[in-house]
C-alpha cells in the first residue's frame, strides 16, 4: 500500500509577461513552466532535474506561491493552494518550506543566526523568549552546529555551515514538505555529501517529504525515490529512479543519462550528443518541444504535443515514439 | 640569529558574533581623516550642548550700554578673542551659540527628510508598479524645482521662523533619501533571504522594515552625514538672504550677512569667524561621511 499523496500538481503553467512598446503592452511571454503534472507521496523524495533555464526552480516557487501561477492547480493534502486567501496561505506556509541554492544570498546578513531561525517560530506563534532560544539551540545541534552559533552573523560561517543554517530555518516551523532548490549546487563536492547526508537523516527523523530540484544527476539519483526530467517548461519523463536510470524511455532522458561521467578511464561508452542549443522559452517549438534536437523526430512531433501519460507501473513519459 | 619569529595571532572565541556594524567601526577607527572629521563633529556637538556653560557673555547682550563705545566693533583681544560687533556683542559667544541653531536645523531637517524619504522610497521600491510610478513622478517633479528658490518661495509666504526653516529644508531634501532607498529596495527585494522570509509567512511590513531596511541603511547613514554639511550651508544661505533665523538670535548666516558690510572697512572679524565655523563644521561632516562610506561599504574601496 503506497503512502498518501501529499502534493499534487496539475497542469501548472507560469508565463512571465514581456512588456514592450510605449504603452507597456504585453508583447510576449517567457513560458518558464508550460504545463507540468506530478505528485509526491508522503515521506518520499521526488527529484526534479533539467538543464539551466528549463523551469525547475520556477516550478518550486510557484508551488509555494512565491510566484503566482498563470494556470493550473496545486493540491496540498486536501487544500487547493491556489485558492487560499492570505491568512490561510500564511498558515499553510508552516507545512511547506524551501531551502535555497545560494547560501550566501539566502541569509539576512544583518540578523544573527538565532534571529534568522527564531523568526519563523515567532511569525507562527510557535515559541518566544527563553523557549524560543532553547528550540533554536536544539535545531542548531540537529543540523550539526552548536548552540553558541546562535549569536553569530551569517558572514562568520562557511558555505556548508550556512546551508545548514538554511536547513535549520526551514525546519523551524516543523514542515512536512521541503522544496530543495539546488541546495548543494553551490557547495564543494566534499561538503555536498555532508549536506545531502544531513538532509537524508532529517528526512528519516522527521518524516519529511522532499521536492529535490537539481541539475546534478548523480546527486539526484542518490537522494531521490522517483525522478522527473524537465525540458523547456515540461516534464518529459517521470519514473522510479531505478526504472528511469536503467530504462529511460524519452530520447532526452537517454541523452542526459549518457552524459553522466563514469569515474573509470577504461570504460568506453556511447554518448548521445545533442545538436544545437535549447530553444528560447519565449518561442518554444511547436508540437513536442524537443523535436528540434531529437534524432528520432517524426512528422507528428512537429505538429502535435505528445501526451504525458503512464506507460505502466507509474513510468510516465511524453513522447510519440512510445505511442507506436 | 636572524630568523623572524612566526607571528601567531590568537583568535579569541567569543560567543557573541561580530555584526557588520562592528566590522565597520573597526575599519572606521583605522581611517585618520575620518577620525579627525568625527573629532570636529564631536567638538561642535559639545559646543552646542554646553554653550551657556562655556561662554562668559550673553549672546544678545549689547555691551555698548555697559562699557561704552570701546565695546563697539572691538578688534580681537583677550576679553573678546573674536572681537565684538556693532552693538558690542561678543562674537565668540555668538559663534558658539550659532552652533546650536545650525546643528538643530541640520539634525531636525535631516530627520524629517529621512522619515518621509525612507517611507516613500521603501514603498516605491518594494511594491513597484503604480505606487512606484506615482512616487517617482513626484520626486522628479520636485527635483526639477530650483532648490533655493523653492525654499524661498515657501518661506516668503509664511512668517520666517526656525521651525519653518527646517520644515522647508526637510520638504525638499527627502527626495534624495527616497531615491536611495528605492534603488536599494529594488535590488534587495530579489534576494533569496527575502524570498525565504516570504516563504516563512512574514508580512510585507516585516519584510520591508526588518529585512530590507537594515540592509539599505548604510548609504542612508553616509548620505545623511554628508548632507548635514549641505544643510548647514543652506541654512546659512537662507539666513544670509534674510529668510532663515531672525536677529537677534545668533546664527552663522545672519552674522555673516550683517558683518559682510564691514569687511571692506577693516572689521573683518565679524564675518570671518562665523565663516570659519561653517567651513570647519562642513569639513568635519564631510570627512566623517567619506570615512563612513568607506567603512560601511568595503567593496567601494577596492
Amino acid at each position: 500500500m503506497a503512502a498518501e499523496v501529499l502534493l499534487n500538481v496539475k497542469n501548472l503553467v507560469k508565463h512571465f509577461p514581456i512588456k514592450g512598446g510605449i504603452f507597456g503592452r504585453q508583447v510576449g511571454a517567457v513560458k518558464a513552466v508550460d504545463g507540468v503534472d506530478f505528485f509526491i507521496r508522503e515521506g518520499e523524495t521526488l527529484g526534479l532535474v533539467g538543464e539551466s533555464g528549463c523551469g525547475k526552480s520556477t516550478t518550486g516557487r510557484v508551488v509555494l506561491r512565491l510566484l503566482d501561477a498563470t494556470a493550473g492547480e496545486v493540491w496540498f493534502k486536501d487544500k487547493d493552494v491556489m485558492a487560499l486567501d492570505k491568512e490561510e496561505m500564511r498558515a499553510l506556509r508552516r507545512e511547506m518550506q524551501i531551502i535555497f541554492q545560494d547560501p550566501y544570498a539566502s541569509l539576512n546578513p544583518r540578523m544573527t543566526v538565532g534571529n534568522i531561525i527564531g523568526e519563523a517560530m515567532e511569525i507562527h506563534g510557535l515559541a518566544s523568549g527563553k523557549d524560543k532560544e532553547g528550540k533554536v539551540a536544539n535545531l542548531l545541534e540537529t543540523v550539526g552546529l552548536t548552540a553558541q552559533h546562535m549569536r553569530r552573523y551569517p558572514h562568520e560561517f562557511s558555505g556548508g555551515q550556512r546551508q545548514r543554517i538554511g536547513v535549520a530555518r526551514a525546519l523551524a516551523v516543523d514542515p512536512s514538505l521541503i522544496i530543495c532548490d539546488e541546495p548543494v549546487s553551490a557547495l564543494d563536492v566534499s561538503i555536498q555529501a555532508q549536506v545531502i547526508n544531513l538532509m537524508q537523516d532529517l528526512q528519516n527523523e522527521f518524516g519529511l517529504t522532499y521536492l529535490f530540484i537539481a541539475h546534478d544527476l548523480s546527486v539526484v539519483k542518490h537522494i531521490s525515490d522517483r525522478v522527473a526530467v524537465m525540458y523547456l517548461g515540461k516534464i518529459v519523463e517521470l519514473a522510479d529512479k531505478h526504472e528511469l536510470y536503467n530504462n529511460p524511455q524519452h530520447p532526452y532522458t537517454q541523452a542526459l543519462l549518457s552524459a553522466i561521467p563514469i569515474p573509470d578511464p577504461n570504460v568506453k561508452r556511447d554518448r548521445i550528443i545533442l545538436e544545437g542549443d535549447v530553444p528560447s522559452p519565449v518561442n518554444p517549438p511547436s508540437g513536442c518541444h524537443f523535436h528540434t534536437r531529437c534524432k528520432y523526430a517524426m512528422d507528428i512531433c512537429r505538429v502535435e504535443d505528445p501526451v504525458f501519460k503512464d506507460y505502466g507501473s507509474e513510468h510516465f513519459a511524453a513522447c510519440h515514439l512510445l505511442e507506436r | 640569529m636572524n630568523v623572524a619569529e612566526p607571528k601567531t595571532t590568537v583568535i579569541k572565541e567569543t560567543p557573541k558574533g561580530t555584526s557588520l556594524y562592528r566590522d565597520s567601526w573597526v575599519r572606521l577607527k583605522r581611517n585618520k581623516l575620518a577620525l579627525f572629521g568625527g573629532f570636529l563633529v564631536i567638538i561642535i556637538i559639545f559646543l552646542a550642548i554646553f554653550a551657556d556653560v562655556i561662554t562668559v557673555y550673553d549672546p544678545t547682550e549689547q555691551l555698548i550700554w555697559k562699557e561704552g563705545a570701546k565695546a563697539k566693533l572691538a578688534s580681537p583681544s583677550w576679553e573678546h578673542p573674536f572681537g565684538t560687533d556693532l552693538f558690542g556683542r561678543d562674537i565668540l559667544t555668538r559663534v558658539i551659540y550659532g552652533t546650536r541653531i545650525s546643528l538643530a536645523i541640520a539634525l531636525a531637517s535631516t530627520i524629517i527628510s529621512m522619515i518621509i524619504g525612507v517611507f516613500l522610497g521603501a514603498c516605491a521600491g518594494y511594491f513597484g508598479g503604480w505606487v512606484d510610478s506615482i512616487i517617482s513622478w513626484l520626486v522628479n517633479v520636485i527635483y526639477s524645482f530650483p532648490f533655493l528658490l523653492f525654499i524661498i518661495a515657501i518661506v516668503a509666504y509664511l512668517p520666517p521662523s526656525m521651525w519653518l526653516t527646517f520644515i522647508a529644508i526637510g520638504c525638499v531634501n527627502w527626495m534624495r533619501y527616497a531615491r536611495l532607498i528605492r534603488g536599494q529596495f529594488l535590488s534587495l527585494r530579489e534576494k533569496e533571504f527575502v524570498e525565504a522570509a516570504r516563504a516563512l509567512g512574514a508580512n510585507d511590513f516585516a519584510i520591508m522594515f526588518k529585512h530590507l531596511l537594515p540592509n539599505a541603511l548604510s548609504p542612508i547613514i553616509v548620505n545623511a552625514t554628508l548632507g548635514m554639511g549641505g544643510i548647514i550651508m543652506l541654512e546659512a544661505s537662507l539666513t544670509f538672504l534674510g529668510f532663515g533665523t531672525q536677529p537677534p538670535t545668533p546664527s552663522w548666516g545672519n552674522m555673516i550677512s550683517e558683518g559682510q558690510r564691514w569687511l571692506s572697512s577693516g572689521q573683518w572679524w565679524w564675518a570671518i569667524f562665523p565663516g570659519i565655523a561653517i567651513s570647519l563644521t562642513v569639513l568635519g561632516f564631510n570627512l566623517l561621511g567619506d570615512g563612513l562610506r568607506d567603512a560601511l561599504d568595503p567593496r567601494l574601496k577596492d
